[in-house]
């Protein structure tokens, strides 16, 4: 069978180039492109790039979300500190918010009462800006997800991968030092929560938290000090980590799902001018449109409905942006253990789902790549994303990890459970204490076993063809279902990817007894590990058996099409 | 190069694995809009509709700016709608979706929409450029003059890192030492003291035995808080808060120590978790259980405040009450042990444990 013939950009390039006169409205440069192609080669650098190709998925707009609502906070922001004051002094509210007036409370809080109720505008952009911080990291988890999953982390793009588990953990400083700016009762018990969270660290957490807070919770710096962080110091890292992320993204160009001409060579898509550009560029506004409509419609952190903050009072049911949920969570279902050695507190209760349960999440992210890889040998370089089916374990790891997470969340909100289901506060949170050890395991069996069944599925359909949904009665009184052919795109989508054979163990020592070791040996234990990791698979069937089935074609095997 | 350390982008053996041979790029398929002329006429209706209605928002945004007053909110659905804010997002909410809705309606409908295939390029340098690279680096370190002269490196390395030192040193001040001195002036001390009196926390008012009915919980802060302001009054009050109960005696288990700490079942506790401080609230009046709002830790103030339930891993402090001449509530001392959330240098042998006497 041949291969259809298809547009190439090689082709497109031909005819651009080489072509006596450009054909099309545009004769030649003149005017200020001119001005700028003697400066700085800009027709050099538009013909490498105008026709850039991107291949097209839904998943791919994960992160385009992440990266639209991140300038979309830039862009609010700076409107919000032309207004805000971080300053914890104290002052009276003469505002036009009338339940407030006469009330004590500090500058920081009467400026974004001000931003609300005196400045027009001020409330839907306060608005706005919540619900694109939500949005953010909203996105950045599900893209990263879409990453996992697919793959799309291997060689040559693990800088990439490690680049995003920097956002996503800096994105969550930033939403936690943004909602402490307001300093109303809510933002203040977060404020405490962090306080408590820093001093339990064993040995230096009194001093960090003398030096975050310059003294005693809460003093009268912190507000400050976060100010200069949320919008300086972490916005400053992270323009700088996103413009890293999207250069490499160019640099290895973007993976494709497999498909029919879809390579480990090429890359198959609209070009960037126009197509490309006017869907991302589109996409642009429809995501800051509809965080302007949730601003404008949903009311988000109404801080003067919880007042100015008092270290003395909380809000019933306060609970932290969705981000923080898990760690919450985590802190709710530990069980009150603490160590009293000698004069020292070693606060496990508090350390241990704060600090240590953050540091193996964003640890356990950042070396997965390197994991992967080494437990399958692999060093290629990886273009074509896995269906998620097709790395099973990577797959069940995956679902396991979200399944813990998922129940950590429900842990953060384990007392609105308990009132919406009529439980007990202590039977919730017992159960919780289980469930995130089981919860996981049976999480990974089931994924497992769903993924190979899949393997199957798809071995079937190779083989046998698709259902045709048709009953047929044979002269002999017996039924059955024949079975139609699939396309040929389908049965190179279905068997184009690699399979695995677990790694071997080497020899431990040479004939002289020399220990072996260095690249290229592989030890006992991580061919254990590596048959466990990619032992499992169906086999995809071969070109023989694929042949076979259709040579022995009868309606339930039929060829297929050529 | 092996295989296992391959930078090609596909191997032979790769175009071995696959059964069923690549068929190429699938034919493109024609949209209605290509296909007949009448629904593309109509789709370029649409976009340019979108965008049409992108100057009749902007107007309409700068005419909701200016025209409705600020302060103006109206009920609907059950919700105050703060009408100012609502508007203008709806107007220029709706105008920013419309342009993209219109450009993305453009791009699916009208632009060409046969996919292209380009070449890849591997990551990584040819090995022409790597040698390339090789060479220009050894002339740069010949040029360097560093293989004669090896302290050069070492002693510039040895002086940019201890550069950090001045640097990190910098920091020193921000904030004060927690030496044990400056620990017990501030997270390891409230300003109860012996006589201070105990006031409601609402009204300022100061607490009589007498008032106080059996069941009843009051917030409570010590008399001299007001003296302070600013982050000295935010401070004292994280620590110093209160919670007074008063519970019936024989209901209750009054450990030999703190016999004399209460006035006939009235007690005082710490009102700061011993978690991560969150001031605890939600009294269950018949099991004597305090419940911190926060992560739900749950303490028996009819036994000496230890934890029955939750994250919290220590009794609430206790504070030792008596009656002044006048039947007030007031301090004997500060708290006997720090107040509110654990910290490595606290020295926690002289909490109160379940079953102590
Ligand atoms: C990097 C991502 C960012 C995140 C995740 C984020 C998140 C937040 C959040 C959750 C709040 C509380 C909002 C409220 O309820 O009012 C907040 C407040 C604030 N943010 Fe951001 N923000 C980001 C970037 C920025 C930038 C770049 C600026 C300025 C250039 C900025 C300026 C402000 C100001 C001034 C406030 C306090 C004003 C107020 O509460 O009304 N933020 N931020
Ligand atoms: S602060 Fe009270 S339970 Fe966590």
């Amino acid at each position: 069978m041949m291969a259809k013939p298809a547009a190439t950009a090689e082709q497109a390039e031909v005819l651009e180039t080489h072509a006596p006169a450009p054909a099309g409205p545009v004769k030649k440069l003149g005017g200020p492109a001119i001005w700028f192609d003697e400066r700085i080669g800009l027709a050099k650098l538009g013909k490498a790039s105008l026709r850039k190709v991107f291949p097209d998925h839904w998943s791919f707009l994960l992160g385009e979300i992440a990266l639209y609502s991140f300038i979309v906070l830039l862009l609010t922001g700076l409107f919000l500190t032309i207004w805000f004051k971080p300053s914890m002094g104290e002052v009276e509210y003469h505002g036009s918010y009338q339940l407030m007036r006469g009330l004590a409370m500090s500058q920081a809080f009467e400026s974004t009462l001000q931003i609300s109720f005196d400045v027009r505008g001020g409330m839907l952009v306060r608005q706005i800006h919540h619900w694109a911080a939500i949005l953010f990291m909203a996105a950045m988890t599900a893209h990263m997800l879409r990453v996992f999953f697919t793959g799309a982390f291997r060689k040559p793009r693990e800088l990439n991968w490690l680049i995003g588990v920097g956002l996503l953990s800096l994105g969550m400083i930033a939403g936690m030092t943004g909602y402490s700016l307001p300093d109303d009762l809510l933002s203040g018990t977060g404020l405490r929560f962090t306080d408590g969270a820093i001093r339990a660290v064993p040995i230096v957490g009194t001093w960090v938290e003398f030096f975050i807070f310059d003294g005693e919770f809460p003093g009268d710096a912190i507000i400050a000090r976060f100010y200069m962080a949320h919008i300086l110091l972490l916005p400053a890292i992270l323009l700088g980590l996103i413009a890293a992320h999207m250069a490499l993204v160019v640099y290895h160009k973007h993976t494709q799902f497999p498909g029919p001409g879809r390579t480990e060579k090429n890359v198959v898509g609209y070009p960037l001018f126009p197509v490309y550009a006017a869907k991302a560029g589109g996409f642009f506004f429809i995501v800051f449109g509809v965080l302007i409509l949730m601003g404008a419609t949903m009311s988000i952190n109404q801080v003067w409905l919880y007042g100015p903050y008092n270290p003395a009072q909380v809000t019933a049911g306060s609970q932290p942006d969705w981000y923080m949920g898990w760690v919450e969570g985590a802190v709710r279902i530990m069980p009150g253990w603490e160590s009293h050695w000698g004069p020292t507190t070693w606060s496990w209760n508090v350390f241990v789902p704060f600090a240590i349960l953050m540091g193996i999440f964003y640890t356990a992210l950042g070396i997965w790549p390197f994991v992967e890889s080494w437990l399958t040998g692999d060093k290629r370089p990886h273009h074509i994303l896995d269906r998620p089916r097709n790395a099973p374990t990577r797959t069940a790891l995956g679902v396991a990890g979200m399944t813990f997470y998922g129940l950590l969340w429900a842990g953060g909100g384990n007392d609105i459970l308990a009132t919406q289901f009529s439980l007990s506060l202590n039977s919730v949170t017992w159960f919780l204490r289980f469930a995130v050890f089981v919860g996981p395991v049976i999480a990974f069996l089931v994924t497992k076993r769903m993924c190979l069944s899949l393997q199957r599925a798809d071995r079937e359909r190779v083989l046998h063809g698709s259902e045709s949904g048709i009953l047929v009665r044979s002269q002999i009184g017996g039924y059955s279902e024949p079975h139609v052919p699939i396309s040929v795109d389908e049965a190179f989508t279905l068997t184009q990817h690699r399979q695995y054979t677990p790694l071997e163990a080497t020899p431990t020592e040479d004939e002289h007894g020399v220990k072996l070791k260095g690249p290229g040996t592989v030890s006992g234990l991580r061919a254990k590990l590596s048959a466990w990791y990619s032992g499992y698979d169906v086999a995809k069937p071969t070109a023989a058996q694929i042949a076979e089935s259709h040579h022995h074609g009868d309606e339930d095997t039929p060829a297929l099409p050529h | 190069m092996t295989p296992e350390h391959s930078t090609a982008l596909a191997t032979p053996e790769d175009e071995m694995l696959h059964p069923v041979l690549d068929p190429g790029i699938e034919e493109h398929v024609e949209r209605y809009s290509d296909a007949d002329a009448a629904v593309g006429d109509r789709a370029y209706k649409q976009v340019v509709l979108c965008f049409g209605l992108v100057p009749v928002l902007a107007i309409a945004f700068v005419v909701v700016y200016f025209a409705v007053p600020a302060d103006f909110t109206a009920r609907l659905l059950g919700v105050n709608w703060h009408v100012h804010s609502t508007l203008l997002g709806l107007t220029g909410g709706l105008a920013v979706l419309l342009v993209g809705i219109g450009a993305i309606h453009w791009a699916r409908q009208l632009m060409n929409d046969t996919e292209i295939a380009e070449e890849r390029h591997a990551a990584s340098s040819s090995d022409e450029e790597k040698n390339g690279f090789v060479e220009k680096l050894n002339a740069g370190i010949a040029d360097a003059g560093v293989h004669r002269r090896g302290l050069l490196v070492s002693s510039l390395g040895g002086a940019l890192g201890i550069l950090a030192v001045p640097a990190v040193v910098t920091l020193a001040d921000l904030g004060p030492w927690p030496t044990a001195a400056v620990r017990r002036e501030t997270i390891e001390k409230t300003i109860w003291a012996d006589g201070v009196r105990v006031v409601n926390d609402n009204n300022w008012l100061p607490l009589k035995a007498s008032d106080l009915e059996i069941g009843q919980l009051v917030n409570a802060e010590p008399e001299n808080l007001r003296e302070l302001h600013g982050a000295a009054y935010h401070n004292a009050k994280a620590k110093a808060a209160l919670i007074v109960v008063r519970m019936d005696p024989n209901s209750i288990r009054i450990p030999e120590s703190r016999r004399d700490w209460q006035i006939g079942g009235i007690l005082a506790y710490s009102k700061i978790c011993t978690h991560v401080g969150c001031p605890i609230s939600l009294w269950e009046q018949q099991t004597h259980h305090l419940l911190c709002p926060c992560h739900q830790s749950t303490f028996d103030l009819g036994n000496s405040g230890v934890v029955v339930f939750g994250p919290a891993a220590r009794a609430l402090p206790q504070l030792p009450l008596r009656m002044d001449a006048q039947g007030y509530l007031v301090a004997q001392s500060d708290f006997t042990v720090p107040v509110g959330p654990s910290f490595f240098e606290r020295d926690s042998r002289n909490d109160f444990k379940d079953g102590d006497q």
